[in-house]
């Protein structure tokens, strides 16, 4: 891997902007990917931690509801939680599956496809979907736009937080915090080929030990993403804390951020200058000149001036 | 010509009536502006009229809220002369008259004529969609309570409504270009007695027969006979 992956000239895509990004870099960028081995997980939220203090993150410190999800969800300052679920199999025994929940760094993001800000969500050659907070506004567009529901808008500055994974440490060529704090081997980062061919080895090795359904969670309805799965069950992705089976980006936002957007702009600018050009083509229609009727007319001002009555009574003025 | 501000002239909006059409105009072209600044970036400099980029989202609710109270004063009291009649059908079949200003083969209209009205009715439609999906995904005070499906459900309804409003803005905008007398009208308060003839010929009539009862002049009813044939 090399150090440069992560660069301002090596942006492929970028919420909320017309001209393209800086296109003279080509090809030399391997995608990377990080693996999470279901199987392997034993639960111990090691990467839970390193994620906060890599990423120097403190969340409050909550309450034992009973269960070992803690926090129970993700916070603006707990960008990776695990989740954990007691599934009993067709035969009755009991399944323990602990599934690390984080940004999935999607080939087609759902983010920045929400995002209205210019820049404020990019997506490196290297496939990570980085925030850029300098620029986000806050509106939460992008947690709409997720299919994972992963952002989380923060309280103290009012800007949208998610896992980076740890874009920082990839430009240096290190792994993310989580799979370095990893003490199983269960998460595992390298290039998409090759976390590719390793949960291919482990799919294998697990419909082996009589796990006939493992899998590899790559879901092609955001075009894949750049965190992968391997999972016991890959038929029931949702036995995993809700894992969606098949993610897309939400028609309701396709409907709205989709071509209905340039087309619905475009018509705003179309209906002002068809005024334009209608004044100019057929002209207005300008104050009527004649008195309607002179009886009337004079009659009426006889009236007025007859009554003399103050504007306030009329309800010109207050 | 007889100008519309003085005495000599109708009156067609009251001090207040004017005021709060001119306090939701301005508010809902300010909607507007920084709306479309969220919506595509193409219109993202509009930013810069709000004071950037975050100021414009934290505005634009705030500037909605302002603008559907003072919306629902101006239905109220725009509600009962804005009900369709039959002429305003026969006016509306005749759309191609009105835009090429052949004014004379119209027939004649009320206060308001369809055009108008229809500004009201959207505008009615509209703006409580708008406010009801604009506090759904309103942050940072309301969204967070709301379900993904609801917030995805309102952003995108929000969107297609402003459209919607925005077209009929354009509309109503062009239309108070297109028809001499009528922004002074909305700004000063009075029209001439031909503006009103020509443009509202029934309202014309009613007012002055209010003002020169038919008893008191003959000649008044044959002169309708004439107008509205």
């Amino acid at each position: 891997m090399r150090g440069d992956q992560i660069n301002l000239q090596n942006i492929v895509a970028r919420s909320a902007s017309n001209a393209p990004s800086p296109q003279i870099r080509d090809g030399g960028v391997e995608e990377v990917t990080k693996l999470i081995d279901v199987s392997r997980c034993i639960g111990c939220k090691a990467c839970q931690v390193a994620c906060s203090e890599w990423n120097d993150l403190r969340d409050e410190v909550g309450e034992c509801v009973g269960v070992y999800d803690n926090p129970l969800d993700l916070t603006p300052n707990t960008w990776e939680v695990m989740r954990f679920n007691e599934y009993e199999d067709e035969q009755g025994n009991l399944e323990w599956l602990i599934r690390k929940d984080n940004c999935m760094h999607c080939e087609e993001p759902g983010c920045l496809e929400a995002c209205p800000a210019p820049g404020a969500i990019v997506k490196y050659a290297n496939g990570i979907v980085d925030f850029n907070s300098e620029h986000c506004i806050g509106c939460g567009y992008c947690v709409a736009g997720c299919p994972f529901d992963i952002p989380r808008i923060s309280e103290k500055d009012e800007k949208a937080y998610k896992c980076t994974l740890c874009s920082d440490r990839v430009f240096h060529g290190l792994e993310p915090a989580c799979v370095k704090s990893c003490p199983t081997g269960s998460i595992m980062f390298g290039t998409r080929e090759d976390m590719h061919e390793l949960a291919a080895a482990r799919t294998d090795f697990l419909k082996g030990r009589g796990y006939e359904k493992a899998g590899i969670y790559d879901p092609a309805g955001v075009g894949g993403t750049h965190v992968i799965y391997v999972l016991q069950h890959a038929d029931k992705p949702e036995i995993y804390g809700n894992l969606p089976e098949d993610p897309r980006i939400s028609p309701m936002v396709d409907a709205w951020k989709g071509v209905t957007k340039p087309l619905m702009s475009a018509a705003v600018g179309l209906a002002a200058l068809t005024g334009f050009f209608h004044y100019a083509i057929k002209g207005p229609k300008e104050e009527p000149e004649d008195d309607p009727d002179e009886r009337t007319a004079t009659a009426a001002v006889r009236t007025d001036e007859e009554s003399a009555s103050p504007d306030s009574q009329e309800g010109d003025r207050p | 010509m007889s100008h519309s501000n003085t005495k000599k002239g109708i009156l067609r909006y009251t001090w207040w009536a004017r005021t709060n059409h001119w306090v939701v105009a301005i508010s809902f072209v300010l909607l507007v502006l920084s709306g479309l600044a969220l919506f595509h970036p193409f219109f993202w400099s509009f930013t810069g009229l709000f004071g950037g980029p975050i100021p414009t989202r934290f505005i634009h609710p705030w500037i909605g809220v302002v603008m559907s109270l003072f919306f629902l004063l101006l239905a109220v009291q725009f509600f009962k002369e804005s009900f369709i009649k039959r002429h305003d059908i026969q006016w509306l079949k005749q759309i191609r008259d009105v835009l090429s200003n052949r004014d004379e083969k119209l027939p004649p209209v009320g206060k308001n004529n369809a055009g108008q009205k229809l500004v009201y009715w959207i505008m009615v439609a509209c703006v409580p969609v708008l406010l009801v999906t604009g506090i759904i995904i309103w942050r940072p005070y309301f969204a967070d309570a709301m379900p993904l499906w609801l917030l995805r459900f309102a952003v995108m309804v929000h969107a297609y409504t402003a459209f919607l409003a925005i077209i009929t803005l354009i509309i109503h905008i062009y239309s108070g270009i297109w028809v001499k007398g009528s922004i002074r009208a909305m700004v000063q308060g009075r029209v001439s007695k031909a503006w009103a003839k020509h443009h509202h010929n029934l309202w014309y009539e009613e007012v002055m027969k209010e003002r020169n009862p038919p008893s008191a002049d003959k000649d008044d009813d044959s002169s309708r006979q004439q107008q509205s044939p």
